[in-house]
């Protein structure tokens, strides 16, 4: 079982592994894989913890019901995969500022955290606006040739890009 | 407010998988997402090119046969770009996306909490300004549940074989241009960017 214990595969070979994995969800569940619609539910279940009220009033967060679904499962088992998978390859890692961010933006932990707070609001904002992630648009929608999902598919690249040149242009060469 | 037990079960399983290939194939990891763009790194692309060809070819198959239905998301092309673009800076500055930034929590990746708390505060905006969206942007532009066939009339076997031919010749030129030695193969943490002393903070290799 040394293909357990590796730290990486062939991406080919990852990228062929979830393929077939939309066939099986698809197959058993009649669902495309896909992550962000599980933030909405969280979110209207914390919220109808504090004002019930209001998520009652919000469409957006009662069309989304808080539920125990398919997916809100997914994302938890995606949480034990990955861990299994570090686990068992010594993969494990306690990172807090990565290498790459500390040679541009130095070693404040606060700074980090700042800034992965406002990329994490970005991408589910955009998430939601879009109707999908990286994983119902990205992958289940685009290997379902919707134009949609090719559009997201396309300006998350770009501004990826664009946003990664601007950050790290002082790095840029001896990374 | 619960989906059947074996259905969870079902989604439980999928995700086991989907978040341990997620790890296998490293793009949990900040340097990797965030060296694809900076077009360093391009195991994101290979990632998501291939799931895109095996898993169209095999849906496409399914579903000529009848056993599965397409899930076409609609074309509101405003707040498809919006979204993307948004989505693709904040994917930049996190070094995640939604599933990989589970994943990387799950490696242990202290970084990724702040991001995930991050993404429950964007949801949770966003909320708030859906009517005001599904009022302006996302009317802007509607073309329904257009797929690439059903614009252009090619048939999806066509784009299929197309993109898979497209991807081979994008494979070929990045593996070519990793072994010629300008870039070497960004695989091996340990001997990919020399780093200053001290100021790695990753765990893991000795």
């Amino acid at each position: 079982m040394k293909w357990l214990t590796m730290k990486s595969w062939s991406p080919y070979v990852i990228g062929a592994g979830i393929g077939l994995l939309t066939w099986f969800t698809l197959l058993t569940v009649d669902t495309p894989l896909g992550v962000s619609t599980t933030f909405v539910r969280a979110v209207g279940s914390l919220e109808k913890s504090v004002a019930p009220d209001h998520v009652a009033q919000n469409p957006y967060l009662s069309k989304h019901g808080p539920k125990l679904d398919w997916q809100a499962l997914l994302v938890l088992g995606v949480f034990l995969g990955a861990f299994l998978s570090a686990w068992w390859s010594g993969d494990r890692s306690k990172e807090k500022v990565p290498a790459l961010w500390e040679r541009r933006f130095g070693p404040g932990v606060a700074r980090r955290y700042v800034a992965a707070f406002v990329g994490g609001f970005l991408i589910l904002f955009g998430a939601r606006l879009a109707d999908g992630c990286t994983s119902g648009h990205g992958i289940s929608g685009s290997l379902q040739l919707a134009l949609s999902s090719w559009t997201f598919f396309i300006a998350l690249f770009a501004a990826g890009v664009a946003t990664a040149f601007a950050l790290f242009r002082k790095e840029r060469g001896n990374v | 407010m619960f989906d059947s037990p074996g259905k969870l079960a079902l989604g439980l399983l999928s995700g086991i998988l989907f978040g341990f290939l997620l790890q296998k194939g490293r793009v949990t990891k900040y340097d990797v997402i965030v060296k694809q763009f900076l077009l360093r790194d391009f195991t994101v692309l290979k990632i998501m090119l291939t799931a895109i060809v095996v898993g169209g070819v095999g849906i496409a198959a399914f579903h000529s046969a009848g056993w599965v239905h397409l899930h076409i998301k609609p074309a509101l092309l405003g707040g498809t770009i919006l979204g993307g673009l948004i989505f693709g800076a904040g994917m930049a500055l996190l070094g995640y996306c939604p599933g990989t930034a589970v994943g990387a929590a799950a490696e242990g990746g202290r970084h990724a909490c702040p991001g995930i708390l991050g993404m429950l505060a964007g949801t949770a905006v966003y909320a708030e300004f859906h009517g005001f969206f599904s009022r302006t942007l996302l009317k802007a532009v509607d073309l329904g549940k257009a797929t690439l066939p059903s614009l252009t009339g090619i048939g999806a076997g066509w784009w299929l074989a197309g993109l898979a031919a497209a991807s081979c010749g994008i494979f070929i030129l990045l593996e070519r241009r990793e072994r010629s030695g300008s870039r070497p193969p960004e695989q091996a943490p340990s001997i990919r960017v020399p780093t200053p002393a001290g100021s790695s903070r990753q765990g893991g290799d000795p």
